[in-house]
């Protein structure tokens, strides 16, 4: 399997989402350039973590406009699977690939910690390795993570199963509402109605070894390649 | 074809919350200003741009507010000034 990892200027999460691809998972991953208009061929497309245009305007905001995002608005109506992680989150909802916005944190404060997360639906194609309901912790670094729609939009996201990871305080407090950065009903992920694009703040990227981090985010990889090879 | 100055205001959505204008809110109140209730912090653009008449370069600057300068998710528009260069 060929995973696309599309740099932007300022994207900083790529190089992580390759060695998890490469490394971890032992498959194929290519960088693609954000001036490409080919995605190589590739059968799931990255969009990483970082600043991409020093994250002016909004962030996303710019990066949306890229030549290959045409490609990979081409790929995701396909129905071909798009992953986003932090700004990637934040560029697939500027381009309209997910519902909402990324907001400042209420916090005003950029947070770079682990924190907890409940996977609130194991049955899609990114997260068919994790049980629904299990809790996990990944890190997450984003001055920029405050998830907002308007309230038809969450009551929709919420019954199509479309909230896919939402943060907890804990793992014995794991009902109560709760998150780093003020996002609506603590929503740290979610997923299109198709189910083949997902974005998440938090990095799973980054805690696909027990070395440097928890490892909680190895499964993620692994659904992708368990459900999308299929 | 004439050009054109297009100011507009970019502010967050009312009922969107705003951290930083209560943040900013906050600290007017400390310095004194008791009668503050409210603070929104948006931003202004002014894009110079040549156009057939004003309310072409009006009509022009809207399209890019909806497109690329507001998100309408979660921010208002509003064109403040069009004037002849």
């Amino acid at each position: 399997m060929k995973f696309a990892i599309v740099t932007f200027p300022g994207s900083n999460s790529d190089y992580d989402a390759y060695q998890a691809v490469v490394e971890q998972l032992g498959e194929q991953a290519v960088y693609v350039w954000h001036k490409d208009h080919d995605l190589q061929g590739a059968d799931v497309v990255i969009l990483p973590g970082g600043f991409s245009y020093g994250d002016y305007l909004r962030a996303g905001a710019i990066a949306r406009f890229s030549p290959i995002m045409q490609e990979v608005a081409t790929h995701a109506a396909r129905g071909a699977p798009v992953v986003g992680f932090c700004n990637g989150f934040q560029i697939a909802c500027e381009a309209g690939l997910l519902p909402g916005a990324l907001l400042r944190n209420d916090s005003l404060k950029f947070v770079s910690e682990n924190v907890r997360l409940r996977v609130e639906n194991a049955n899609t194609r990114f997260t068919s390795e994790y049980e629904s309901g299990q809790l996990i912790t990944l890190p997450i670094a984003h001055g920029d993570g405050r998830f907002t729609a308007d309230e038809d939009t969450l009551d929709r996201l919420e019954g199509n199963g479309q909230v896919v990871f939402r943060y907890v305080p804990g793992a014995g407090d794991a009902d109560r509402w709760w998150s780093p950065n003020g996002s609506a009903r603590a929503i740290a992920g979610i997923i299109n109605e198709a189910g083949n694009v997902l974005a998440m703040m938090p990095h799973p990227e980054r805690a696909v070894d027990q070395l440097v981090s928890s490892g909680d985010g190895l499964p993620l990889f692994h659904s992708i390649l368990a459900r999308v090879a299929a | 074809m004439t050009r054109y100055s297009v100011s507009v205001h970019i502010t967050p959505r009312r009922g969107v919350l705003d951290p930083q204008g209560q943040a900013v809110g906050g600290a007017l109140r400390t310095l004194g200003f008791a009668g503050v209730r409210d603070v929104h912090v948006g931003r202004y653009v002014i894009v110079e741009a040549d156009a057939d008449s004003e309310q072409a370069a009006r009509d022009d600057v809207s399209r890019m507010c909806e497109r690329l300068l507001a998100n309408p998710v979660i921010e208002d528009f509003e064109i403040a000034t069009v004037s002849a260069k």
